[in-house]
């Protein structure tokens, strides 16, 4: 394809909010829209995601990450998406100037109107746990492992220990323990699971791997490749409990302790970023604070469910190609929307009523403390209870949403803020 | 059995650059390194300093050498095509009590012959604005510089093997032949080599050399380990180097912006017997933080995206000079009690600040005893720079894609490391044969994601320009193999 200068919308990164956001662009009146990916292929990391559970939300149907992905991929085609795959956006300014590299095409630089920004997430590290030992081989993200195994087809080790209890880490338990590998144990420094309870019964427990809560690794031992890590069991702060120390030998040790939203090239547009997510602060469209760039999926906050990402990456390309059309809309108020009692935090960060005139806004959150008994969601105005939402139980693992109908609309409009809290029924 | 002049055992700071200073003359030279690579040992894991000189004891030889080789470092890194910046540095006095050590500090340094002054705290505040706001003063040495200590170790070693020195890796050295007291060559794990000379450059391992030789048995090699945290650059900026007030056995735990434009921290200093122990650990984490944030209250152990260790060579020489009472010198010598060695032992900080002036001694040494050094008709002492993408601006990228379009590809998006960036370092005089010798060579997998994403894309990368399977790619040489097998693959 031949590269344009200008398009109407720019989207960086085709995983599910990618092509979710270039998608809805298209379809909702942007004439150019192009996806630029950094991979070889669309897909972004569901092409590695080979188990099932994605499109439960969206189409009613268990897919495997390939088949969600390809699903939208199909889509972007028949809408007139445009793709440059194997390229990497070096650069984006607040002005939405775009520079990037690849092989195939070389140096270049684009203008868009709106910049949709899905770049996704990373895992966090060894050095970003600060795991103590030595520094040999065999050490590897779940998520790396996880790419060598169901992408390029190598097994990265015999017997592995895994740390952390993220859904990629017991997922990776499972697929290792069916290409022949023996899992010794998976390891949680919290006191409850970080992952989906769904994915503790069908890789773990279905598989007799352990779980261990409350533990950690206090050493990392081996020279060019693990030997062994120490197990220790902390309080609960942390600390290690002296005497419960446990040497468990192992070629591998894996890390699943949390994902990132990779916002680099947000920081560079000037997009702020909010501490808690470590993802822009954004308003209802998933408008960043920067006129013109959104961002969509996990590259805002981490999600549990494939599925969000997908719907979050509509509304960010619907944004998108109504900011093309109509140009920015002035002068119009946001409510601010406040994580509350017990709420880790809330997205999104503020909210136009203008637009709940139009549509519910959905709102998202992560529980600070899990609740294993019958609690309230509750969106309030000042000590007042706006609406409310019953589930069985919260925990940080899975996502918490209420939805604001347009029903709520002159009750927000006259909200200075509103403030979303998780209790006990 | 293979003959050489001079065979260098080690392939740290002091090794390479030895064999490039005698890679001037008409002389067959060898280095061996028992590692995948050269630079592994303490040259991979320090400060990456070029000291002012304030800080080593009066008299003692590493004080003349730092006082020499600092000097040097701006020829010899425009030869090499290595960053260097001369940027000065700070010891700075955090609260009342400890502004009066600057003074002894200055006289130090004066007696050293080292430029220093101290600036008023407000000065302090003014230079480097994430100083302790509780700082009293600081003594500023602005001869001081940083440079990146890898690169040092590849671009001399690779100007040496322009210039006719061989270099085997995975060779360890495993004794002497002698002729009665004479040195003719050496055993390894490869094999057997003569030579006339041996330049003992074995680090942490020198003091062992010297005992195979028979010499030397009272000198001991104890590792000092140093644990560093680097810091993520989009979390701290800072340009300057901050030591505190040192103590009696360091110069303390330190906070500097690298080269690389990440901020280091540490190191601390703990004695092992175990010259293979470069672990971290949490005692050490907690260790380092204080220090640190004793100079820079607003850094968090938060921002940490890698974390290493490194074993200083710390031996038990006596100062020579007359006077000082000093026992953890530099040993630059030859040997009285054998032919044929000389000995660059205990070579702890400020070595890679003294690297030059100690290769420089060391033909002074050969000339000393008589060797007739005859300089090479076409020495080259210019070693071209490789491009650095993520180093260039804007128009020289496109115009290195334009030319080479694998320079246009990123597989490390943390730093921005560029496919054509890694297929030259395979290809380099001395090949990058491993991930870890990638990554000291272009700063591939140091950013935020540690590699995480590149991985396997470099493994894939290795074995499609070495033509090996990926099975065979290892971290950092055999046994350290990051693919045991193929999914589908039946185990035996």
């Amino acid at each position: 394809m031949t590269i344009k200068v200008r398009y109407d919308v720019v989207v960086i990164g085709s995983g599910p909010g990618g092509l979710a956001a270039a998608i809805a662009a298209k379809k909702n009146g942007a004439q150019d829209v192009l996806i630029i990916e950094r991979d070889i292929e669309p897909g972004g990391i569901l092409l590695q995601c080979i188990h099932n559970g994605f499109g439960v939300e969206v189409f009613k149907q268990d897919l495997p990450g390939p088949s969600y992905a390809q699903r939208f991929i199909n889509e972007a085609f028949q809408v007139g998406v445009e793709f440059l795959l194997d390229t990497m956006v070096l650069n984006i300014t607040r002005d939405h100037r775009i520079a990037a590299t690849s092989k195939r095409h070389g140096f270049f630089t684009i203008q868009a109107k709106a910049v949709v920004l899905a770049m996704g997430c990373r895992e966090r590290t060894r050095a970003q746990v600060r795991l103590p030992g030595t520094r040999p081989s065999g050490v590897f993200t779940a998520g790396t492992a996880q790419r060598w195994v169901n992408v390029e087809g190598y097994m990265p080790g015999k017997n592995f220990v895994i740390l952390g209890s993220g859904d990629i880490g017991m997922i990776m338990a499972r697929r290792l323990t069916f290409e022949g590998a023996k899992v010794e144990r998976v390891l949680e420094v919290m006191p409850y699971l970080s992952g989906l309870t769904r994915n503790y019964v069908q890789c773990l427990m279905d598989f007799d791997i352990e779980l261990q809560l409350k533990h950690t690794v206090k050493n990392i031992i081996g020279k060019n490749r693990v030997e062994a890590i120490e197990a220790v069991a902390v309080d609960d702060r942390w600390n290690y409990i002296p005497g419960t120390e446990e040497i468990i030998p192992c070629d591998t040790l894996l890390l699943s302790v949390g994902l990132i939203p990779e916002n680099e090239l947000s920081r560079q547009a000037g997009v702020l970023i909010d501490p808690v997510t470590a993802g822009p602060f954004v308003d209802d469209g998933f408008q960043t604070n920067i006129p013109g760039i959104y961002s969509a999926g996990n590259v805002v906050h981490v999600y549990d469910l494939v599925d969000w990402v997908t719907e979050a990456g509509l509304i960010a390309g619907r944004s998108a190609a109504r900011l093309v059309q109509k140009g920015p809309q002035l002068n119009s108020k946001t409510i601010p929307v406040k994580a509350g009692e017990n709420v880790r935090y809330v997205v999104p960060h503020n909210l136009n009523p203008d637009h709940l005139a139009e549509d519910d806004i959905r709102i998202q959150m992560r529980v600070r403390q899990p609740i294993e008994a019958p609690v309230w969601v509750e969106v309030r105005i000042g000590g007042n209870l706006l609406h409310r939402k019953a589930e069985p139980y919260a925990r940080p693992g899975e996502m918490v949403t209420i939805p604001l109908k347009p029903a709520h609309l002159d009750e927000v409009k006259a909200a200075s803020e509103l403030t979303v809290a998780i209790v006990k029924r | 059995m293979k003959n050489y002049d001079i065979i260098i055992i080690g392939g740290g700071v002091i090794g390479c650059m030895t064999a490039r200073a005698l890679s001037r003359f008409d002389l067959k030279v060898l280095l061996i390194e028992q590692e995948s690579d050269i630079g592994m040992g303490a040259s991979s894991a320090n400060s990456a300093i070029i000291h002012a000189g304030h800080d080593p004891m009066p008299g003692s030889l590493k004080a003349e050498m730092n006082r020499i080789a600092n000097p040097m470092w701006d020829q010899i890194s425009t030869e090499l095509g290595i960053s260097f910046r001369r940027c000065g540095a700070y010891i700075v006095a955090i609260g009342e009590d400890e502004f009066g050590c600057l003074t002894a500090l200055k006289e130090r340094s004066d007696s050293n012959g080292v430029t220093s002054e101290i600036i008023s705290a407000e000065e302090m505040r003014r230079r480097e604005p994430l100083v302790n706001p509780a700082v009293s003063g600081a003594l500023f040495t602005p001869t001081a510089g940083m440079v990146d200590p890898f690169a040092a170790c590849v671009a001399s070693i690779e100007n040496a093997i322009q210039n006719g020195v061989e270099v085997l890796t995975e060779t360890a050295f495993t004794g002497f032949i002698m002729e009665g007291k004479t040195i003719t060559g050496i055993h390894t794990n490869q094999g057997d080599f003569a030579c006339r000379w041996v330049v003992n450059a074995a680090g942490t391992y020198s003091d062992e050399v010297m005992h195979a030789a028979e010499t030397c048995q009272d000198f001991k090699i104890t590792p000092r380990r140093g644990e560093y945290y680097l810091l993520d650059k989009a979390e701290i900026e800072m340009n300057n180097i901050l030591f505190p007030v040192p103590s009696a056995v360091s110069k303390g735990i330190l906070v500097l912006g690298s080269t690389h434009g990440n901020v280091l921290v540490g190191p601390n200093s703990q004695s092992t017997e175990d010259k293979e122990n470069k672990s971290v650990t949490s005692e050490g984490l907690a260790e380092i933080w204080q220090g640190a944030q004793k100079l820079v209250p607003s850094i968090s152990p938060r921002s940490v995206i890698a974390m290493f260790a490194g074993l200083r060579a710390t031996g038990n020489a006596a100062c020579l000079t007359p006077g000082v009472n000093y026992n953890n010198d530099f040993v630059i010598e030859r040997s009285v009690e054998v032919n044929g060695l000389i000995n660059l032992a205990g070579i702890e900080s400020p070595g890679l600040t003294a690297a030059p002036a100690i290769a420089q001694r060391v033909i002074e040494l050969l000339q000393d005893s008589g060797e007739t050094l005859i300089d090479k008709q076409n020495w080259n002492p210019i070693r071209p720079a490789r491009p650095h993408f993520n180093h260039m601006n804007r128009e020289e990228q496109a115009d290195l894609v334009a030319k080479d379009p694998r320079y246009g590809r990123i597989v490390c998006r943390c730093e921005m490391i560029t496919e054509g960036e890694i297929i030259a370092e395979i290809h380099a005089p001395l090949p990058a044969r491993t991930y870890d010798a990638i990554k000291r060579r272009t700063w591939l997998g140091t950013g935020r994601c540690l590699g995480s994403f590149d991985m396997p894309r470099v493994v894939d990368i290795l074995a499609h320009e070495l033509n090996l399977p990926a099975t065979a790619i290892s971290k950092k040489g055999a046994g350290s193999e990051f693919l045991q097998r193929q999914t589908k693959e039946v185990e035996a």
